[in-house]
């Protein structure tokens, strides 16, 4: 019998270099993450991974974004997401992931 | 995902609700290469050394505090004492010293700049003799420039001239300053064993043990600490003291974190982060907030100087296995009109003087922005001064010693200061005076260290 060979799963990266953490809080509605996702579809920053919860009313996601092919610089960025936030209502933030990294790891 | 909702969340919620922020991103800049044959010419040198260093700072901190998302509340620059650049023969030419450093850091978007200050522990020189009697002028005449004067050691004993001397400077330059409550003397303080590494003000100078530069870093967050203790109402004292340190922690990450990414912008070597608890005037933002949110019904009450010693340790714990390189003042502040519970116990009288220098015993800085009744005579000021340093030289640790005489108010009226710097009810002061003890004068030798008490 030939040893049996566990299927490759991609190993994850931990590098934060060019992670950043989107988190958007607000009222609930139809289409926060379609705006918030296809702004940064806009400015070629790839989601990573995506999380969101309803409480209540409330809506919270979290992004993972990698900015290495991004058109934009992180204060421009920002601007963007704030702008998008602002006309659905929600409060957007845009942090570097290396903040959480530094926090919450040792 | 690389952290969990509750990590992100946690982390937000600090920034956003509980005021955490990096209070200071301090410069620290050695002048003394800058001696010229004629003093305009040394003054000329470091202005444009100083220039030289610190024009990328405020473009790199922006950009680092929008990276992050945290706010950087103040940029400084600590010099050299300016006092070992002095011959005694200057004159009034320090004051424009002082005067052409004001308006650089007003050109340069520099909050203050520290380090009009001398080492007097053991004696004085002439530099060290012409900055002190320039102080009043210079605090007076500027609105940036901070200025210190260390006046005893633990290895040197306690140079008690120059302490007496103190209280008349700070006499003169709140005299100077009447109009605006004596804010002059808020930018002065009097240590004892001052840390060459402070990024604080006003005590900030950049010591001569230093190198050429460095990017020195403190750090705020009693809020997000007092917000952790009420969370949990029903800790023990020993359970605290661990919710306290994983908090101080998470805090000193961060200005660990910022620190040394402003240095490599920068190009200069990274210093040091300060643990140090800073409040500020806002609601929230307090370290008295925090001694009550342990349980102490006023901070000042009984109590009081038990939770601070586990505050203080906790967050040193916490701190030190965050950051490799901890200095600085590293404790919790309690500065009565920067602190709005510390100002709201002083009016209510839970807060005294006396209870001010006990609790000063076991956390880091001494007796800060307090407020005194302006006909406070000069020797007794300076007899306040003298009990807070013995606290410092016998203990082996940093005090210093920011008191503001208010001109024509009373203890029980009010001082504004105004910003960071807030307002207070002014503090009795005990009437019986040490004048004619602090009047002998000399100095008073360095404590053994054995037979420890």
């Amino acid at each position: 019998m030939g040893e049996k060979r566990l299927p490759d799963f991609p190993e994850e990266t931990t590098s934060t270099t060019n992670k950043v953490v989107i988190t958007v809080v607000g009222k609930d509605r139809i289409g926060i993450i379609a705006a918030i996702t296809s702004c940064l579809a806009q400015c070629r920053v790839n989601i990573e991974d995506i999380t969101q919860k309803i409480l209540g009313e409330y809506f919270t996601m979290i992004l993972v974004g990698d900015t290495s092919q991004a058109s934009v610089d992180l204060t421009e960025l920002r601007r963007r997401l704030n702008h998008v936030g602002e006309e659905i209502g929600v409060t957007v933030y845009l942090q570097h992931a290396q903040i959480f990294q530094a926090m919450h790891r040792i | 995902m690389l952290f969990d909702r509750a990590e992100i969340l946690e982390t937000l919620r600090m920034l956003e609700l509980e005021n955490l922020d990096v209070r200071t991103v301090t410069v620290g800049i050695n002048i003394l290469d800058c001696r010229g044959e004629s003093f305009p010419t040394t003054i000329e040198r470091v202005l444009a050394k100083i220039r030289r260093i610190t024009t990328p700072l405020e473009e790199v901190t922006e950009e680092i505090a929008g990276k992050y998302g945290i706010p950087i509340v103040n940029r400084r620059v600590a010099l050299s004492p300016v006092a070992l650049l002095l011959t005694g023969k200057e004159g009034e030419r320090v004051v424009e010293l002082a005067h052409q450093l004001d308006q650089l850091a007003q050109e340069l978007s520099i909050d203050f700049i520290g380090g009009f200050s001398a080492l007097v522990h053991k004696g004085f020189a002439p530099g060290d003799h012409l900055l002190v009697d320039s102080l009043p002028l210079v605090l007076s005449q500027t609105e940036r420039i901070c200025g210190s004067v260390n006046a005893a050691s633990s290895r040197a004993g306690i140079n008690v001239d120059a302490i007496l001397r103190m209280g008349g400077v700070i006499r003169e330059t709140a005299e100077k300053t009447a109009s605006r409550d004596g804010i002059g003397c808020a930018k002065l303080v009097v240590f004892a064993n001052a840390p060459e590494d402070n990024p604080f003000m006003a005590g900030a100078f950049h010591g001569p043990g230093e190198a050429d530069c460095a990017v020195n870093v403190g750090v705020s967050g009693p809020g997000v600490v007092k917000e952790m203790i009420s969370r949990h109402p029903h800790a023990s004292l020993g359970e605290l003291a661990e919710i306290i340190k994983r908090v101080a922690f998470k805090i000193t990450r961060v200005g660990e974190l910022i620190g040394r990414e402003v240095a490599q912008k920068m190009g200069i070597p990274f210093g040091i982060v300060d643990l140090s608890l800073a409040p500020t005037p806002q609601v929230g933002d307090s370290v008295a907030e925090v001694i009550e949110a342990m349980g102490v019904e006023r901070c000042g009450g009984w109590g009081s100087t038990l939770a601070l010693a586990l505050l203080t340790d906790a967050c040193k714990k916490g701190g030190a296995m965050a950051s490799s390189f901890v200095g600085g003042l590293s404790g919790a502040f309690i500065p009565v009109s920067e602190d709005a519970g510390m100002s709201e116990a002083v009016r209510l009288g839970a807060l005294r003087l006396e209870k001010l220098e006990a609790m000063t015993s076991v956390s880091s800085v001494g007796l800060d922005m307090i407020a005194i009744p302006g006909d406070t005579p000069e020797e007794m000021i300076s007899a306040i001064i003298g009990d807070e340093i013995a606290i410092g030289v016998v203990n082996h640790k940093t005090v210093g010693v920011r008191l503001i005489p208010v001109p024509g108010k009373r203890a029980g009226e009010k001082a504004y200061f105004g910003g960071l710097l807030g307002e207070c009810t002014i503090i009795e002061v005990n009437p019986f005076g040490g004048g004619k003890f602090i009047r002998r004068g000399g100095r008073i030798p360095a404590p053994i260290t054995s037979l420890r008490n």
